[in-house]
């Protein structure tokens, strides 16, 4: 809601400067958003007539003219702009002004003609934007006059930032209400009278559209000079409120509308054919709209139409064909109350939002239309002549709402608001706001006035007090009520503790959007249970993400594209899949390329591998303490991942995850290398942690026996594991792996591993003899099910 | 006896000239070895009368004890000497970097997130969390917005085909914690939420954290108290803060909170922080609360405008395009 300050100031006297009015509005909940002041500094501007030009005889683009400022003698004044013309009337900035844009006139010599004065555009006076030409005033307007006085500036535009539940703020008349309640003051807003009914021109109104148009009121103005121009004075106000005036009737509706806030609209009447008929949309009905555009209304929509065809979309636009033109000289004025249900969301179903639906859906004093349209007629007959008909007037007075009366207990006062206010001053909120009261011996009973119907229950009663006695007279306290104590589960570890342990691994987390591109998915294979959305942004935004990983990838390219070669990241979100509901699983991802380490004067460098980001993994499940609940498997894999450095990830058996080197192929696609490697892994199960049990420490020293073995390549480390472990049972402790080496020495498809046995017992000692036991053991358990060899 | 002592005055000027290690050694073998000059004396002693035996025997344990004292003497000297030429050859340049001190960093959305969640831990709210594929009730209608209400126009949301939808902020998550559960309630909510705007200052995920305080006594007063320790808490230091009345479907009196901000060019402004207000009895009563017998404030907040001001990011999407670059500032 935009409107002009001084226009505000004819409908309530306000005790304030701008900047206290613009203060007090934004705490009243009415919140500035912008303020322009407009036509400051004009001193020594007046309106001025060209009475006579000539061309510059230096220049060709420059005019010497001769104008009447009303001193007595013409001024000679050497001007540029296109639309200098005899006979116009304009700003003249006099010798000794100061404009806004900083200009000071002097009196100078412009290609050796002499000038005294600068005519003006109004970009130049600060007014408007425009700058195409010299501001063209009404012919009528006094020469000599100062301008300021004469367009009714300094002015301000002032632009609030309405909430939804405020539409009585969005007509001057209703905002001059809440101001004066602000300020302890009175609105100035004269009675409307009715207009002389010079004419009987009347049509028919049915009302067929229920409780969705419960009051349609109509008038024919027949005979109105089609030629009448919007005064001066309607233009500016219609300007500074960011309307754009257009021709006098349509100017005018916009005016009431924004002064009462009661939408209006004008038919050319010759185009109208019988009753207006007010009713609901047929199926596949359409209407070309005032803007060209062809609707499609719904059936939930409702019309205003003729016997023979629709007119209008109710509330929301009028139509093409039955608009006011040029040539129109007899009107049809519409001021109707339409049910904020019956509009809501049907000008978006449009793809439209106009000043009459802004209104309409949030809400219109029902008991507007009469006023709007006298005052609508008042200012058409006296700018545009013609003659009035009688008021026609349709409406089903049960389905008009009424304003309710309703409680509000002193006590639940000072319960929801946390201080006590004084009846009188309660009692004076109410009054200032237009709001009847009566007192009881709980509180007040409070019927609002029928422009809030917002005023439904106590608590939109105990709002009012708190906003016009002001949020700042409220104190602050804080809360003393009971609480109950939160437990936080020991054996869960903290997702903040776990991102720091990545952090602390050198990764850095990144946070990506929640949606990627369909094409994206493709081409890393994710093409099932997808969750698309309905009406993405764009194609890019269009799926939300079932992995973590694309967006991931997605980020190490933009830094690779960086010169960052070495880059590890990391993020912690949700990852989404077709369900009913969908399945939201919140997941952890890691992606890293480049060094294992980063570069370094000490220590040969050497490009990360899978093992590394496995030295990763194996961290964080040591963390839950529960190591012997996880597994990998080579097998099972999906196709993003290189099907020989990859694994699957499970706990208790149950797959949670992978890691390994992205797929060659997707790699090449990505314009990557094989150094990249991913881990994603479902969150909740690295979160779980074992609860510590105690057990006494051991009491007898352990013994270590290494030993080496040569064994086929295709033997994997799990499997030798199993066979030590199964041949030795608790005895084992520890199996370490401290060297693995094939090739010279090594028979052509075998490796050699040399690995630890620490060895002990709970109940004693172990001798040499325990230990050298255990060892042949273990080889000859390696022997027999990984065709082992010892190494000499 | 003079053939010993002269032995060992002339042993003990060797002892103090000898300036290895090694040589030490051996002069101790020769002196005080098995067939050293010592053990020969005292060898010698067997031949003696008892009463001389004695005697003798006692001044070649003494000869035998000053040349002890002054092997260990020249040991200790002779090792302190190896200790300083060894320092000194073994000096490293300390300068140079270590290895693998290197560290990444958590995101200042997180870092943002986890302070004010920690805060209003410290004050006895339990984090709390919801989907953020919301069905339309827990988003819109439980929470006081009817249907096509503009209210909802407020909110560009984001559907999928089959009525659901991505939730527009965290306040669904008050409906859920409710739900099923009577007060004392304090909790916070932090998470995802998604608009369909996508320009300089908007992105179309973003994060909130939602507050929720339900009891027998909370007041206005209380929500404005808890937000100004809030404020202080967050930034370490006191600002000047107003509450402005506002308008959100599921609270009334509903508030915006701005803090004057000082702006780096010296200017101060009025910067819109937070949103919140008394819960709305509807609501309370969508959730199976008596709204008579209890009432409760809430509030939302943007972490991204809460990170932006404490870390002074003055792009919104540097957020989330992950530039290493951006991100080791937060290390």
């Amino acid at each position: 809601m935009k409107f002009s300050e001084n226009w505000l100031r004819e409908l309530v006297e306000i005790k304030a400067d701008r900047a206290a009015l613009a203060h007090a509005l934004t705490m009243a909940g009415l919140e500035v958003e912008e303020l322009t002041v407009l036509g400051e500094g004009l001193a020594g501007v007046v309106v001025a007539e060209i009475v006579g030009t000539e061309k510059h005889p230096e220049a060709d683009r420059l005019q010497v003219c001769k104008v009447d400022a009303g001193q007595g003698e013409l001024l000679q004044i050497v001007c540029g702009a296109p639309n200098a013309r005899i006979g116009i009337k304009v700003p003249l900035a006099t010798v000794g002004a100061n404009l806004p844009g900083g200009i000071a006139i002097k009196a100078a010599r412009l290609r050796g003609a002499e000038s005294f004065g600068m005519l003006c555009s109004a970009k130049e006076l600060g007014i408007d934007a425009d700058a195409s030409g010299l501001l063209e005033l009404p012919l009528d307007a006094p020469v000599g006059q100062s301008l300021a006085d004469y367009l009714g500036l300094p002015d301000a535009s002032i632009e609030l930032k309405l909430t939804p539940n405020r539409p009585d703020c969005l007509g001057l008349v209703g905002l001059a209400h809440d101001v004066a309640a602000l300020f302890g003051s009175a609105v100035k807003v004269p009675e409307q009278a009715a207009a002389a009914v010079t004419s009987a021109a009347r049509r028919g109104i049915r009302l067929e559209a229920g409780k969705d148009a419960p009051r349609y009121l109509g008038r024919i103005v027949e005979g109105i000079d089609p030629a009448a121009r919007t005064p001066l004075w309607l233009a500016e106000r219609l300007r500074r409120s960011g309307l754009r005036p257009i021709g006098a009737v349509v100017d005018i509706t916009n005016y009431v509308m924004l002064e009462l806030g009661q939408p209006l609209h004008a038919f050319d009447n010759d185009t109208l054919q019988g009753d207006i008929v007010v009713r609901h949309a047929h199926a596949g009905e359409t209407l070309k709209l005032l803007d060209g555009s062809e609707a499609k209304p719904g059936e939930d929509f409702v019309l205003i139409a003729d016997e023979h065809k629709a007119l209008a979309v109710a509330g929301v636009m009028g139509g093409f064909d039955s608009r006011v033109t040029e040539a129109t000289r007899n009107i049809f004025l519409e001021s109707a109350h339409f049910a904020p249900a019956a509009i809501m969301g049907r000008a978006r179903k449009l793809g439209l939002h106009t000043d009459a639906s802004h209104r309409f859906e949030r809400g219109v004093d029902p008991e507007l239309p009469r006023r709007a349209l006298e005052r609508a007629t008042e200012l058409l007959l006296s700018i545009a002549g013609g003659n009035a008909g009688p008021v026609l007037v349709a409406e089903n007075l049960v389905d008009l709402p009424k304003p309710a009366t309703v409680t509000l207990r002193r006590a639940r006062l000072k319960r929801v608001l946390g201080v006590d206010v004084a009846d009188a001053e309660v009692a004076r909120i109410f009054t200032a706001l237009g709001m009847r009261v009566d007192i009881d011996a709980e509180g007040w009973q409070i019927t609002a006035p029928s422009s809030r119907f917002d005023v439904e229950r106590e608590e939109d009663l105990i709002e009012e007090v708190a906003r016009i006695s002001g949020y700042d007279n409220i104190p602050t306290h804080s809360p003393a009520g009971a609480l109950a104590l939160a437990i936080e589960p020991e054996a869960r570890i903290n997702e903040l503790a776990l991102r720091e342990q990545l952090a602390a691994r050198g990764y850095y987390e990144a946070v990506n959007l929640s949606f990627v591109a369909a094409e994206l998915l493709v081409r890393w294979g994710f093409t099932e249970q997808l969750v698309p959305l309905a009406n993405p942004l764009s194609a890019d935004l269009a799926i939300m993400r079932p992995s973590l990983l694309p967006g991931l990838i997605e980020a190490l390219r933009h830094n690779r594209a960086r010169q960052q070669e070495r880059v590890r990241l990391f993020e912690v979100a949700r990852v989404f899949a077709a369900g009913d509901p969908p399945v939201e699983t919140p997941s952890l991802a890691i992606v890293a390329c480049g060094n294992a380490r980063g570069e370094q004067w000490g220590e040969p460098s050497r490009q990360l591998d899978f093992h590394d980001l496995k030295g990763d993994l194996d961290a964080l499940i040591a963390w839950g303490g529960e190591p012997q609940r996880w597994s990998v498997h080579a097998d099972g894999l999906p196709g993003w991942l290189h099907p020989g450095r990859g694994a699957r990830v499970a706990r208790d058996g149950e797959t949670v995850g992978y890691l390994g080197a992205l797929h060659p192929q997707l790699a090449k696609a990505l314009d990557l290398g094989a150094d990249v490697h991913v881990l994603e892994l479902a969150l909740e199960p690295l979160l779980a942690r074992r609860l510590p049990l105690a057990r006494p420490v051991p009491r007898f020293p352990a013994v270590r026996r290494d030993i080496a073995m040569d064994l086929p390549e295709e033997i994997s480390w799990s499997q030798i594991e199993q066979a030590v472990r199964g041949s030795l049972g608790a005895r084992l402790q520890e199996l370490r792996l401290f060297d693995r080496y094939s090739g010279k020495g090594v028979e052509a498809g075998r490796k050699s591993l040399a690995m630890g046995l620490i060895l002990q017992d709970a109940s004693r000692t172990l001798t040499d003899d325990d230990a050298d036991c255990c060892v042949r053991e273990a080889i000859a358990a390696l022997e027999q099910t990984c065709k082992a060899k010892l190494r000499g | 006896m003079d053939d010993l002592d002269s032995r060992a005055a002339q042993s003990l000027a060797e002892i103090d000239k000898v300036d290895t290690l090694e040589a030490l050694d051996a002069l101790r073998v020769s002196l005080l070895g098995k067939s050293g000059i010592v053990t020969a004396a005292l060898k010698a002693l067997g031949a003696l009368a008892a009463d001389e035996r004695k005697v003798r025997g006692a001044e070649v344990n003494r000869v035998k004890d000053r040349l002890a004292d002054a092997l260990a003497a020249r040991k200790q000297v002779l090792e302190q000497a190896e200790l300083d030429r060894r320092l000194a050859s073994e000096k490293l340049d300390i300068s140079l970097p270590g290895r693998d001190g290197e560290r990444g960093g958590i995101h200042p959305i997180t870092r943002a997130l986890e302070r004010i969640s920690a805060i209003f831990a410290r004050l006895g709210y339990q984090r709390a969390d919801g989907p953020e594929i919301e069905d339309d009730w827990h988003n819109f209608e439980a929470l006081n917005f009817p249907p096509h209400h503009p209210a909802r126009a407020m909110h560009d949301t984001f559907y999928f085909g089959d009525g659901r939808l991505l939730r527009t902020h965290t306040s669904p998550v008050q409906i859920r914690s409710m739900k099923g559960r009577q007060p004392p309630i304090r909790i916070i909510a932090p998470g995802k939420v998604y608009r369909s705007d996508s320009d300089q200052t908007h992105s179309p995920m973003f994060h909130q954290i939602e507050g929720l305080l339900v009891d027998e006594t909370s007041s206005f007063a209380d929500l404005k108290g808890t937000l100004a320790e809030f404020i202080r808490a967050f930034f370490e230091r006191d600002f000047e803060m107003r509450f402005r009345p506002s308008y959100f479907p599921f609270t009334e009196p509903s508030a915006e909170v701005d803090i004057r901000w000082d702006a780096e060019d010296g200017s101060t402004r009025w910067l819109e922080v937070l949103g919140c207000g008394m819960v709305h009895p509807a609501v309370l009563a969508n959730c199976g609360i008596d709204p008579e017998r209890y009432t409760g404030f809430a509030f939302g907040l943007g972490v991204e405008r809460f990170a932006m001001l404490r870390y002074g990011v003055s792009d919104l999407r540097a957020f989330f395009e992950n530039d290493l670059r951006f991100l080791k500032q937060f290390a």
